[in-house]
């Protein structure tokens, strides 16, 4: 019973992501043509409201629902792996129109063919994983 | 019920997004989809192949619970929560697909010039998902994150790196947008 939250999170933002449409292939585009405020507002607002929960969590000290602290992990300083890591994602998330997220949710709304992007996905990490200690991180 | 049918406008949706972030933090984990994928390479047996999948994977299960829940709810969502409405883009991004061949536009959510099995199953539409979903997978775990991991969550904790790796996947998102897709849809 101790997934059950994480299976009701996961159907929530699910459902987010389709009825925002930022789960669409023509938000994205639109996106990166600079032609509608919608996913700016999008991610815009979340991260507005986003960074004002977790100072709200520094400051208060809150535990977690395990009765744990909460630690934020900071990443590792570097330029060159996530400029270089970035726009390379960057060049396929324009292509595919889905990041890792909506990849699921879309194969959830029935866009099957969306499978092999997951599959190719999977290569593309993995192929990281066999590359990674000859890159410049 | 009517708002619910209805695309919900981006200063819902954003908020809501960060209250997915908000509970994931409060449940003790992290938002963040992009490390489901390594954790597929590690489940396949990755870990012969290289050190990078020799972790403790099942302590990411969690992980993949959220993942097995959106699609749920991306199935929720299209069957019993839309309206079918077409997607209010702008007339200009309409013309400019039209440009590029691109009929019906808004019509669904994945363009079937990209997305039907008639346009998947020639060599053009295969290596189109291939080398998206290649880039998404390989960029991403080299910037260490996508867009929830870095847009969201690092950017929320004021991460310079995040910043960072946001920058970069604009660059490779204008590159594509505005020189490859022409290309490729072109001709």
């Amino acid at each position: 019973m101790k997934y059950l939250k994480f299976l009701l999170v996961g159907i929530f933002f699910g459902i987010v992501l389709v009825k925002s449409e930022a789960v669409s292939w023509y938000r994205i585009y639109e996106m990166f043509k600079f032609q509608s405020f919608h996913m700016y507002g999008i991610i815009g607002s979340a991260v507005v409201l986003g960074a004002l929960s977790v100072w709200f969590l520094k400051k208060s000290k809150i535990k977690s629902i395990e009765g744990k602290e909460i630690h934020f992990t900071p990443k590792n300083m570097g330029i060159v792996r996530y400029l270089l890591g970035g726009t390379i994602f960057g060049l396929g998330w324009a292509l595919a129109g889905a990041c890792p997220g909506p990849m699921y949710i879309l194969l959830g709304t029935g866009a099957l063919s969306m499978a092999i992007v997951i599959a190719a996905a999977v290569l593309g990490t993995f192929a990281y994983g066999l590359l990674k200690d000859k890159l410049p991180h | 019920m009517d708002f619910l049918l209805q695309p919900w406008p981006w200063y819902v949706s954003g908020p809501l997004i960060a209250a997915i972030m908000f509970l994931l933090i409060y449940f003790g984990k992290t938002f963040g989809m992009s490390s489901n994928l390594r954790t597929l390479c590690a489940i396949g047996g990755g870990a012969k192949y290289a050190d990078f999948f020799k972790f403790d994977w099942k302590a990411q299960r969690w992980n993949l619970i959220v993942v097995l829940g959106a699609m749920i709810g991306g199935f929720i969502a299209v069957n019993f929560l839309s309206n079918g409405a077409t997607i209010d883009l702008n007339p200009k991004t309409v013309s400019d697909l039209g440009a590029l061949g691109f009929e019906h536009v808004g019509e669904s959510l994945l363009p079937a010039e990209i997305y039907d099995w008639s346009a998947v199953l020639s060599l053009k539409g295969l290596a189109i998902l291939i080398v998206g979903g290649f880039l998404v997978g390989f960029g991403t775990r080299y910037a260490g994150g996508c867009t929830s991991g870095h847009a969201i969550t690092g950017l929320s904790n004021l991460q310079l790196p995040s910043l960072i790796a946001v920058i970069g996947f604009f660059i490779g998102g204008l590159f594509m947008t505005h020189v490859l897709l022409p290309l490729i849809f072109g001709i």
